[in-house]
């Protein structure tokens, strides 16, 4: 009993601590060292990528030229595409999002007909594999004439059942019953308890969403090479992929690999950028829909 | 819990649940299901040369499923997940017991770089690993020749599919770690009170105690997992070029499907691939789930 007491939370456990420093150590190393090689990588001429070591900066720094000859390219076409990934972005996610809230809403504090029946099939297509979806959907929108054109990648971004199911769970916790009875028997209109109170009070809920879907239409890249083949629409990730495409195949592409790097790098910022500075609704979204 | 003033009102009123539905009902029925019934019709027919689009019933599924390039593919994926999810679950579970344990400081610098590869496209995760792995100019070649060692050959047909595990696996521990880590969270804390008076160290407490109590957490990673295993595309593709003689286009069911309907024009026996690999995650899924259910029964 007293052996144990003396070892209690703030105890030694030298031998533990270290083991624990020591994975933890290790497994840092290997999650930044794609990082770190990316930075580095991008401070080189594509000449300096073959001969210089690459895990060490060259003799001289080259970012800002390479991010100059990165912008002037085909005529600027990469800052053309970090437009068009920041507007599929942030449609995808702002419209992922309301759309998610008024649903998650109506499943959360109404009692109608086929409620549970929506909220089962929300949850199987969490399921569902959803690139098994893109190619049907990419011939289906051929019909329509839909394909190269924004609405091919904005539209298909918007759904988000996960989404639903995260706003359910969240309006199920933030918002009151009380607090919308009182509206309505103040004479408050439907939209406006929407508008006044939920969206009010699930705001951290929101923000969730809308970075999820953000993130994940960033970061999408089957969706977007199956819609478009127009240059002028792709987004960062079809963009650089098609850039690799051509270094790789030699034959003068060669000089693109260190714009391939600096573009990575300039991709990867935005998205890194707002994990960081908004880590707390990440991990709090994740969080909600692990434990319940 | 609706409360009782709902019943009263106005019929009209038993309207709005329905439209604040709405959008995600239209937006869900045209992109996720029309889609997909759509698909189904196409599987069940086939394009000709002559005679324009006929109905052939199951014969894209007979195609389909008795292509070895089809099947090579699939053994891929089933290949990687039966290796590749356990060691990323099993890392992520590790690296979650360390930072919910009192062993250690700094838990939230560790928890935010762990998490940070999710954040990367995995299309640049792809295509930095695969300049890490290059034989031209990767620094990993460069050590080897340093050192005067053979250099070690990552885009080789017997790595792939190992390189291809290491960049899903260092994108995706420290999401299942993050999850993992918010389930330990809700293990009440006087448990480890207890289990420290008991003379019993932090690894025995993690494993015997908190371990056992995350298992549903751990069941969820697993399903996600798997479902992502069997649609792998973005990281073959990127590497292809690479590597393009030992990542043929049916090196995943997902790649075989793209290249049959932009390279080979093949719409309707693609719309069958897809459908089978479904099929067969929605199997591997039920019984997965079947299995974790016995396994975590009130019995143990």
């Amino acid at each position: 009993m007293t052996i144990g007491m003396t070892r209690g939370r703030s105890g030694h456990f030298v031998k533990e601590k270290t083991i624990a420093y020591a994975v933890l150590g290790l497994f840092l190393i290997y999650t930044l060292l794609p990082l770190y090689y990316l930075v580095i990588s991008s401070t080189k001429t594509n000449t300096q990528l073959f001969s210089t070591f690459g895990l060490w900066f060259a003799d001289d720094l080259n970012l800002v030229r390479n991010i100059e000859a990165l912008f002037e390219r085909q005529n600027g076409v990469f800052g053309r595409w970090l437009a068009n990934s920041a507007l599929y972005s942030v449609a995808g996610g702002v419209g992922a999002a309301a759309v998610a809230t008024a649903a998650g809403y109506a499943l959360s504090k109404f009692n109608f007909r086929g409620r549970n029946l929506t909220f089962a099939i929300i949850l199987g297509t969490v399921m569902v594999p959803n690139t098994a979806l893109v190619i049907p959907l990419f011939l289906l929108f051929a019909n329509f004439g839909l394909t190269d054109t924004i609405w091919a990648i904005i539209l298909p971004s918007t759904v988000f059942p996960l989404g639903v199911y995260l706003m359910k769970i969240y309006i199920d916790q933030a918002v009151p019953d009380e607090l919308i009875d009182a509206a309505r028997i103040d004479g408050a209109s439907e939209v406006s308890i929407f508008f006044g109170i939920v969206v009010r009070l699930a705001m951290p809920g929101i923000v969730t969403v809308m970075l999820l879907a953000f993130t994940s239409t960033w970061n999408n890249y089957f969706l977007p090479l199956v819609m478009v083949t127009d240059p002028r629409l792709m987004p960062v990730t079809v963009g650089l992929a098609q850039w690799n495409e051509l270094a790789s195949a030699g034959s003068g592409g060669q000089a693109l690999f260190s714009l391939v790097i600096t573009g990575a790098l300039i991709g990867v910022l935005p998205v890194v950028a707002m994990f960081l500075l908004l880590q707390r609704f990440w991990q709090g979204g994740l969080a909600s829909g692990a434990v319940k | 819990m609706p409360s009782p003033h709902r019943q009263r009102r106005s019929r009209l009123s038993g309207l709005v649940p329905y439209l604040f539905l709405a959008p995600f009902f239209v937006l869900f029925m045209t992109m996720l299901v029309l889609p997909m019934f759509y698909a189904f019709y196409l599987s069940l027919y086939q394009e000709r040369m002559v005679g324009g689009t006929i109905f052939v019933g199951i014969r894209n599924y007979r195609t389909a499923l008795g292509d070895p390039a089809f099947w090579e593919g699939v053994r891929n994926v089933a290949m990687f997940g039966i290796i590749q999810v356990p060691i990323m679950l099993g890392l992520a579970l590790v690296l979650a017991l360390i930072l919910d344990s009192t062993l250690i400081k700094a838990r939230s610098f560790f928890r935010t770089a762990f998490y940070l590869p999710y954040a990367v496209p995995t299309v640049i995760a792809a295509l930095v690993w695969g300049y890490l792995y290059g034989p031209n100019f990767g620094p990993f070649t460069q050590l080897a020749e340093m050192i005067g060692v053979a250099r070690p050959r990552f885009l080789s047909e017997s790595w792939i599919l190992w390189s291809i595990a290491n960049i899903v696996t260092w994108t995706f521990v420290g999401y299942n770690m993050v999850i993992l880590f918010a389930a330990l969270q809700a293990v009440p804390r006087d448990l480890e009170e207890a289990a420290s008076l008991d003379g019993a160290g932090p690894f025995q407490f993690a494993w015997h105690v908190k371990l056992p109590l995350i298992m549903p957490a751990l069941y969820l990673c697993a399903i996600f997992s798997i479902i992502g295993t069997f649609q792998l595309f973005n990281e073959p593709m990127i590497l292809r070029p690479m590597a393009s003689s030992v990542i043929g286009r049916n090196f995943t069911p997902n790649l075989y499907a793209y290249s049959l309907t932009f390279t080979s024009a093949q719409i309707n026996l693609a719309a069958a691939v897809s459908f089978i690999t479904a099929t067969i995650v929605g199997i591997v899924s039920f019984v997965f789930i079947r299995f974790a259910a016995r396994g975590s029964g009130p019995t143990t």
